[in-house]
């Protein structure tokens, strides 16, 4: 938090006249480094430190990326492939961005998951996970447009279908849609703005990022327990605590990263992206890439095209009202016997809708797009106002230490153990 | 608290192996026109190619597919290489020189012929579309330069089972679909089955002989059979080919190899099923020309972040000693 004592103290002549002038390392010091992380964060705590690193990874390689690709209806698809057959380890180059993607929302929807499961979007945090689902939009928005740029066929009929959808809009629909296309169809011309947006968003993502984690810094992070820091036993050191459980988390996750991208780097993607974007042949099945499938299955169980629309975004955007839906005055669900169970069913329907989204829209595969569709809304909108105001949560330890050394751990125990900490 | 979640994992790994297990009957059983995955040098995550299997695939690739199929994406320098064929450079060179290059405007402003040179792309039988199109009874025979990589085998697992069948294929680093497909396609070429005939509503497959008998009954590609309506037969079009891995069983491409139809210099039995993998092997190489520096590369990568991991990992639990957490 922010109002913990400053520990900087600037030792050699330049970091003490820099100290007076632009006091930054001051800052870094007070959020990296003395920042107090509670003591009983888990693995699910790392991912804040792995999406960072995918952003960086992300930008680098996309930028590296930009110096080879020709945003071109002719040649786009070419210069795919010159980058992994010509340029200096071009081949690594794009498997990292192209998987890096699919990395980087397995990672974000593990940190939502997280986010849910431990009530992190409760008071004082609703800025801080109002800012995230904008980040996870924003996100969604450059994934989206960057499959484009591949200008396969799977790119080609994925962005046909989805700029269809603002066709559905009443009265501005079709005038939007030929807006984004910048044409009567999707084009070249499409694809060349699509590449400009691709390159800024990354960009406005990393504003907001700076955002979300001055918002963390300012009401400090949640933890399985849900309750806040009392006493200063309760936390630890952001350095080297916190930050070593990263670094190993994040070596883990790098290590899943490499595999993906050194030994079976197209298995996320679809093999007709490997032929050229061709208008006048429609591949049998349109599906997007696997991080959509949930929202698609959503889309396309509404008999209604303009339904479909409003009830995709809908779902997401749904996201931002969490901290007023849930009305539970216990944050972290493991107190929440009742909850806990409607909240693993709700995990588990995102999951098959992910599985159905892949699915042609036919026969059963229709039928339970809508039973999950249905769960994911009633989950929100009925299961956790009512629940939070019938269910009665289990009891909450007294304190973070506490619960760290199993519920009997009074005063003395925490004392003791942090009396252990500081001999160290 | 770590022991919870290992003995959680292994309860997670036991689960998935016996929904593997109770799974895999369903899908030998599960219609005849499965394709079967094949062994490949260069499946697997140490895989590499077999140089002198690339080199026979490149000559079914020139004297058999190149009659209608381009490989655009290649230049004769890339056949001499590392990681793929191999072939010495003043082989590669001497190939390039028996193809005439489109090259101009020279200082008349002409274009003109000239031999190819290494620099060259390999040039492809036709120059449009229209004229490939003409000279094939309007089919159009695609480029084959990333064929290996542009089809998949569709692989039907019941839900349960799906995360099992990924699991799987991650972690052996199976990215073969697309060769087993084109060696499944190579080898598949059968005649249509007898025709059918109508049966209160249904298809019934007719004996070849009674077929022979009534010479005018279709043969079907397929039957679409829809409940509460007759059985439809997809009737083998006019110059189409019957082949069993072919989405919808027609092809225009007639059945491209058979025995003995090229002559290895390297004693390797001319039959069709070496031609077709020979072949697959040639197209999976130039669909992904770095394959083996990516693998090479993957297994340096992988053993130097396992030791990363390691050390942060001891890093972190003495850290963490004495902290209660």
């Amino acid at each position: 938090m922010s109002d913990h004592e400053p520990s900087y103290h600037p030792s050699n002549p330049f970091s003490k006249w820099m100290d007076s002038r632009l006091p930054i390392m001051r800052m870094m010091h007070g959020q990296f480094v003395d920042f107090p992380t509670p003591r009983n964060l888990n693995y699910m705590w790392t991912f804040g430190g792995i999406l960072t690193f995918m952003l960086v990874v992300q930008i680098v390689s996309g930028l590296v990326l930009s110096m080879h690709y020709q945003p071109s209806d002719a040649e786009a698809f070419n210069s795919v492939e010159l980058i992994r057959r010509d340029v200096n380890y071009g081949w690594l180059l794009r498997n990292i961005h192209a998987v890096g993607a699919s990395m980087f929302f397995f990672a974000v929807y593990l940190h939502m998951a997280r986010g849910i499961y431990y009530g992190s979007y409760k008071a004082p945090r609703e800025i801080l996970w109002i800012l995230g689902v904008i980040i996870f939009l924003l996100m969604m928005a450059a994934g989206f447009l960057g499959y484009a740029l591949v200008w396969g066929q799977m790119s080609f009929w994925g962005v046909t279908v989805i700029t269809n959808l603002f066709s559905a809009l009443p009265l501005v629909g079709t005038g939007i849609t030929k807006w984004l296309w910048g044409g009567y169809a999707v084009s070249g011309v499409t694809l060349n703005r699509f590449f400009s947006l691709h390159f800024l968003l990354p960009f406005v993502i990393f504003g907001v990022v700076i955002l979300h984690i001055w918002a963390l810094h300012v009401v400090g992070q949640n933890n399985p327990t849900g309750l806040d820091i009392k006493t200063k036993s309760d936390s630890v050191p952001m350095l080297p605590f916190a930050i070593m459980k990263d670094a190993f988390a994040l070596a883990m996750f790098a290590l899943v990263y490499a595999w993906f991208v050194f030994f079976v780097p197209n298995y996320l993607g679809d093999a007709d992206n490997f032929i050229e974007a061709n208008p006048l042949s429609t591949p049998p099945h349109i599906v997007p890439e696997w991080y959509f499938l949930p929202f698609y299955a959503i889309l396309r169980s509404i008999p209604s095209k303009l339904g479909g629309v409003l009830m995709m975004f809908g779902s997401i955007a749904l996201l931002a009202f969490l901290p007023w839906l849930d009305t539970s005055n216990v944050r972290s669900t493991k107190y929440r016997p009742i909850f806990k169970w409607f909240l693993w069913a709700f995990f588990f329907s995102v999951v098959a809708l992910g599985y159905l989204g892949g699915k042609p829209a036919e026969g059963s595969y229709v039928m339970w797009s809508r039973v999950f569709t249905l769960y994911y809304f009633a989950f929100f909108l009925i299961i956790m106002p009512v629940v939070g105001l019938l269910e009665t949560p289990r009891k909450l330890p007294s304190s973070i230490m506490d619960a760290v050394l199993g519920g009997g751990g009074g005063p003395t125990a925490a004392n003791a153990a942090t009396a252990a900490a500081e001999k160290r | 608290m770590t022991h919870t979640y290992l003995k959680g994992l292994a309860c997670l790994g036991v689960a998935l192996s016996l929904v593997g297990a109770a799974a895999a009957p369903v899908l030998a059983s599960g219609g005849g026109d499965a394709i079967e995955p094949q062994h490949w040098s260069f499946g697997g995550i140490r895989g590499h190619f077999d140089r002198p299997q690339l080199q026979r695939g490149f000559q079914v690739y020139k004297e058999v597919c190149s009659t209608c199929h381009g490989i655009k994406r290649l230049s004769f320098r890339n056949l001499s290489e590392k990681g793929g064929p191999e072939f010495p450079e003043e082989g590669a060179k001497g190939l390039a020189e028996t193809y005439k290059v489109n090259d101009g405007p020279n200082d008349q402003g002409k274009m003109f012929k000239r031999p190819g040179r290494l620099s060259d792309r390999i040039p492809s039988p036709f120059d449009n579309e229209q004229q490939a199109r003409s000279a094939n009874n309007g089919a159009l025979p695609p480029d084959l330069s990333l064929i290996a990589l542009a089809r998949k085998v569709e692989a039907e697992h019941p839900f349960y089972a799906l995360p099992y069948f990924m699991a799987k294929d991650i972690v052996t680093g199976y990215q073969e679909g697309g060769s087993d497909y084109l060696h499944a396609l190579l080898t598949s070429y059968r005649d249509a089955p007898p025709a059918y005939k109508m049966d209160h509503g249904h298809m019934v497959a007719m004996t070849e002989a009674d077929a022979k008998a009534n010479p005018s009954l279709p043969r079907c590609a397929s039957i679409t059979s829809e409940a509460g309506a007759d059985d439809v037969c997809n009737k083998m079009a006019e110059g189409m080919q019957y082949n069993v891995a072919y989405p919808g069983h027609q092809i225009a491409m007639p059945p491209p190899l058979r025995d003995g139809v090229v002559k290895y210099a390297d004693g390797t039995p001319g039959t069709l099923e070496n031609y077709s993998r020979d072949v697959t092997a040639f197209l999976a190489w130039a669909a992904d020309p770095k394959l083996e520096e990516r693998k090479r590369l993957g297994l340096m990568s992988m053993l130097y972040l396992l030791v990363v991991a390691g050390l942060l990992y001891g890093a972190k639990r003495r850290i963490w000693s004495k902290i209660p957490h």
